[in-house]
């Protein structure tokens, strides 16, 4: 296992899809290779960031109003 | 290579994005037509369930619709705004998709959940609102490029333990906006549908009608330019002193 394998196998390492065989292989270079530990660490992390501060929530009256709105267009248009 | 200062990273990485391209390439394809809807589809579908109210909808019950404008529509404004990165053409899209969406209604077959199918119609509608809010600012389309640019990890500081604690919300929120609004559309938009919204590798290949080594090659990428990014701001003080030091030292 050398770096450039490390990160084709990034991936499925965060997304947790890696066979047993294959995880401990990513472990053993991690332990032995700083600068791929960091890479997962902080890009497991980046995921972590977005997912706990939802971007672009939608106010309730904003919600509403857009509601209102589709639902209106969907009775004048009717479906094709 | 954990002291170098130029790891086989640098090296390798277009070589490593390629590699897993046709890595991915060549592990069996995963059918998106899930199966089980088959069975599903045999089952009569719970009314209030998404299915059920898709029924209703195509019975003529407009009531139904609006259940499903209330049970997705902040996704969907979340998925578009994260697209255009303009909060009124946001809510010009999520109009148009949802409109769209019951206009065809009858031609939803139930290969993949309704949900996947609304998040398709509304990511084109973002991308076409895109294109042309570009072309009217005349803005060269080479910003779509897919770049391999900010893919080869270069920052190896480590980030602090609770990286979200060195800013305030709003300020965090801004750098968040700001790193993610750098991808190229292309990126941004797996990534937001994988990472944020949580939809699978295979529903995010099926909204996109991507393949899912193409799904997982602009995820990687995606995931990269990101953490990069954000490193510059979120990385613990000490490690970034420590590995500056290093690299003058070298």
């Amino acid at each position: 296992m050398n770096c450039s394998n490390f990160l084709i196998e990034l991936t499925d390492l965060l997304d947790e899809v890696l066979d047993a065989e294959m995880h401990r292989e990513l472990d053993a270079h991690m332990a032995a290779c700083g600068h791929c530990k960091v890479v997962y660490v902080t890009t497991r992390k980046t995921i972590q960031i977005y997912r706990d501060n939802q971007l672009y929530d939608m106010a309730p009256e904003l919600r509403e109003k857009l509601e209102a709105a589709i639902l209106l267009k969907c009775k004048q248009s009717g479906r094709c | 290579m954990a002291n170098s200062r130029r790891p086989a990273h640098a090296n390798g990485a277009n070589a490593a994005a390629r590699m897993a391209h046709r890595k991915f390439a060549a592990r069996p394809r995963i059918h998106c037509d899930f199966p089980i809807m088959a069975t599903i589809q045999n089952v009569q579908p719970e009314p209030d369930g998404e299915l059920g109210l898709v029924e209703r909808v195509r019975a003529g019950d407009i009531d139904a619709y609006g259940q499903l404008v209330r049970m997705y529509d902040r996704r969907v404004f979340r998925i578009v705004n994260h697209i255009t990165q303009n909060r009124e053409d946001a809510e010009d899209v999520v109009q148009d998709a949802f409109l769209k969406a019951y206009q065809n209604i009858d031609r939803f077959q139930g290969n993949s959940k309704f949900y996947t199918w609304l998040v398709r119609i509304a990511v084109n509608e973002a991308l076409m609102k895109l294109r042309k809010r570009k072309t009217s600012r005349t803005v060269s389309m080479d910003d779509e490029v897919e770049t391999e640019e900010g893919s080869i990890p270069r920052e190896f500081a480590d980030w602090s333990p609770n990286p979200e604690q060195m800013y305030g919300s709003e300020e965090t929120a801004d750098i968040l906006k700001k790193a993610i609004q750098g991808l190229p559309p292309n990126f941004r938009t797996v990534f937001v549908l994988r990472d944020v919204e949580n939809l699978s590798t295979e529903e995010t290949a099926q909204a996109l009608e991507l393949s899912v080594p193409a799904v997982k090659s602009r995820l990687l990428r995606a995931r990269l330019q990101l953490r990069e990014r954000l490193a510059k701001y979120f990385k613990s003080p000490t490690d970034a002193a420590a590995t500056q030091a290093q690299a003058v030292a070298q």
